[in-house]
């Protein structure tokens, strides 16, 4: 998985509570069997004026220019500062597939719906939470000031804004060593391999109707 | 030892290993898997050149590309066939049971696993998919997983978990007339929110869940993820026992007894503790309509839509005033005169023989209003549609006026054919009315089967507590 330590990078606001992942990525997409590519449809019937399919060129589509990620000067941004519940909805992991492949490395929300912020640290992308006031006062940074940056630094748990101001976040231990060392879950938990044999061993003999 | 809740039971007896603060590793009973979130899950596995960790756990079938009429053509959309295609091939490389699209056993994954007895009490279920809560009808800790994790259950056996916080979600009392498993889960939802199970895991319980038959148990359970908890449950009762009884993956001769003495321990201890508890009377729930563009947005059938300048912040006043936009909708609006184009009977929420039933009553003798463009019923399973066919439904269904369609995840999701024009307003028995859900610009009213074939009767939604 990529690594994820520091990061200077443009906010994008996106203000709308309960952004559901089937907006972030419509269903249409989901029929690629591939990880990549998602990016151009991330926020497909939000972001352009016609219906989108898989396999267009949608360089050629017209842009919704009232959606704000169309708007000039959020182009190249790395942060997406959104409201409550984001990623609500289908499991779909595409959904943090098409924020990656878009540019994104960091979200900031007040919260996350739970399968969407498991599925993120998985790609190396960096959800953080914090207070809803807080995140209020980034809003209005961010509509304030053209070229609007914050600085992620996820070994110190800190934002910091272009004004100094530096807000703390909480990430759980065990996903944040995974992001800094860039760490294959999979091969982490092939580590224990002789404990997950000897707990299958106890509970076959317990409930051998689950191994028939 | 201190009283636990099923989710504690459940839990406890599927740790690993466990890390000081908190991370743990779960054994999976149990993966279903589908040809949506499973291709890059096997093309992962095979980059790593690692094999499935205990294939007889897995079993897979084909349900959001599939179409919902005429079979025997295949496919048409390449794309769509592609992803098909590969979950077949990825199966038969593996040596996973697949269930494939013309077997009469294929279906939606949430419902041929409960029908197939490969939904057990006690067992962890996960699938890449997020209505994986229905299976917890069984007193089963299922919920969705990403491609990720998929991956990771393959390779492993394991998932990567933290133990949520458990939320118990009592409904006491008898139901009114007309009112349903699913109404229960919509006002649930209108009452915690969206985002008021995140971070939970919710027994469902109450007398009133007591009396719900396994089908409206795993309509309730399977739209937890929709107020926001991954998992929901209810206790293993005799219903539960009774419907996996005799079922194909259910256990037979000595291990049934076996099972069933263990599965009677599957409850909550009467003094186990919850870290929140919300509770409903049964008597004052009566059918829900959605109006909005989330879950969370419904109402009563008697009610109107609300107003935006009630909204009580402006972030949801602002969601309020988009989603009327999305939906056509003006204020104060009796839900009741809301007018309808199409009418969706099926999905993971509402596919089973009983809602099939619900709606055939509703239907019977009468006719699809001349307004309703397509009133489509898409049973859950083929065994489903055998069944409904073999007590008649279809004749009924079909006599009104309604398409009977092959087994899929259909217009729930608008994956295939099946899915709305921009404008169309349906009402549906699905569990999502976000914007685009069953199709751009579409518009969605979530609703019970039985609101949803009277709707298409009177071409409105229709109080059916009072007819």
């Amino acid at each position: 998985m990529r690594k994820f330590s520091l990061l200077d990078g443009l906010v994008a606001p996106l203000d709308r509570a309960n952004v559901d992942t089937d907006a972030i990525i419509p269903k249409q997409f989901l029929k690629s069997i591939k990880r990549s590519g998602f990016g151009p449809n991330a926020f497909d019937e939000w972001r352009y004026l016609d219906h989108g399919e898989p396999g267009m060129d949608n360089s050629k589509r017209p842009l919704n220019k009232d959606f704000v990620l169309n708007q000039p000067r959020y182009q190249g941004a790395q942060i997406l500062l959104a409201r409550e519940n984001f990623g609500c909805g289908s499991s779909r992991e595409h959904a943090p597939w098409a924020l990656d492949d878009y540019g994104f490395r960091v979200i900031i929300a007040p919260s996350y719906a739970d399968i969407f912020f498991n599925n993120c640290f998985k790609n190396g992308l960096l959800p953080i939470k914090l207070a809803a006031e807080k995140v209020d006062v980034l809003f209005k940074a961010v509509e304030a000031h053209n070229g609007y940056k914050l600085r992620v630094d996820l070994e110190r748990q800190a934002i910091t804004a272009p004004d100094g101001t530096e807000y703390k976040f909480e990430v759980d231990a065990f996903r944040k060593d995974c992001l800094l060392n860039g760490l294959d879950d999979i091969g982490l938990t092939l580590q224990h391999v002789g404990e997950i044999k000897a707990f299958e061993a106890k509970h076959r003999a317990a409930q051998p109707w689950l191994f028939a | 030892m201190s009283a636990k809740t099923l989710y504690d039971k459940l839990w406890d007896s599927h740790v690993v290993r466990q890390d000081a603060d908190g991370t743990a590793l779960i054994y999976i009973d149990r993966q279903l898997v589908h040809e949506v979130t499973s291709p890059q899950a096997f093309e992962g596995l095979k980059l790593a050149q690692r094999k499935p960790w205990r294939t007889a756990s897995m079993l897979a079938v084909p349900d959001h590309n599939v179409p919902t009429t005429n079979r025997a053509a295949g496919i048409s959309d390449p794309i769509s066939r592609l992803q098909v295609e590969t979950l077949d091939a990825n199966c038969v490389e593996y040596g996973v049971v697949e269930f494939k699209m013309n077997d009469i056993r294929q279906g939606i994954v949430h419902v041929i696993g409960p029908e197939q007895g490969a939904t057990l009490p006690g067992m962890t279920v996960v699938c890449g998919d997020s209505h994986t809560s229905t299976h917890g009808a069984f007193a089963a800790l299922a919920h969705g997983i990403g491609t990720s994790e998929v991956e990771h259950v393959m390779a492993t056996q394991c998932l990567v978990a933290k133990k949520s916080k458990a939320m118990l979600v009592k409904v006491e009392g008898a139901l009114g007339k007309g009112v349903t498993a699913k109404d229960i889960a919509l006002a649930v939802i209108g009452k915690i929110g969206t985002a008021g199970g995140t971070g939970y895991a919710i027994e469902f319980a109450g007398s009133a869940i007591r009396a719900l038959s396994m089908e409206g148990r795993m309509t309730l359970c399977n739209m937890a993820i929709e107020a926001g908890a991954r998992a929901g449950m209810v206790a293993a009762d005799d219903t539960t026992i009774a419907y996996v009884k005799g079922r194909p993956f259910a256990p037979k001769g000595g291990d049934w007894d076996k099972a069933v003495a263990y599965w009677k321990t599957l409850h909550s201890d009467a003094e186990a503790k919850f870290d929140a508890t919300v509770e409903l009377d049964a008597a004052q729930i009566k059918p829900q309509v959605t109006w909005g563009t989330s879950p969370e947005m419904v109402v009563a059938v008697d009610g109107r839509v609300p107003d935006p300048a009630s909204a009580t912040d402006a972030v949801k006043r602002g969601d309020w005033e988009r989603a009327l936009a999305y939906m056509g909708l003006k204020a104060n609006t009796p839900i009741t005169e809301i007018k309808i184009d199409k009418v969706f009977i099926g999905s993971c929420t509402n596919g089973r023989i009983e809602d099939m039933r619900a709606a055939a009553a509703m239907a019977k003798g009468k006719k699809v209003a001349a307004n309703v463009k397509l009133a489509m019923v898409v049973p859950g399973s083929g065994l489903v549609k055998q069944q409904a066919e073999q007590e008649g439904l279809d004749k009924i269904l079909i006599a009104a006026g309604f398409e009977w369609r092959d087994p899929g995840c259909s217009m729930c999701l608008a994956m295939n054919d099946d899915r709305l024009e921009p404008g169309e307003r349906c009402a549906a028995t699905s569990n999502r009315n976000f914007e685009g859900r069953q199709g751009q610009g579409g518009r969605t009213h979530l609703v019970s089967p039985e609101m949803a074939a009277a709707a298409a009767v009177a071409g409105h939604f229709v109080d059916i507590s009072k007819e």
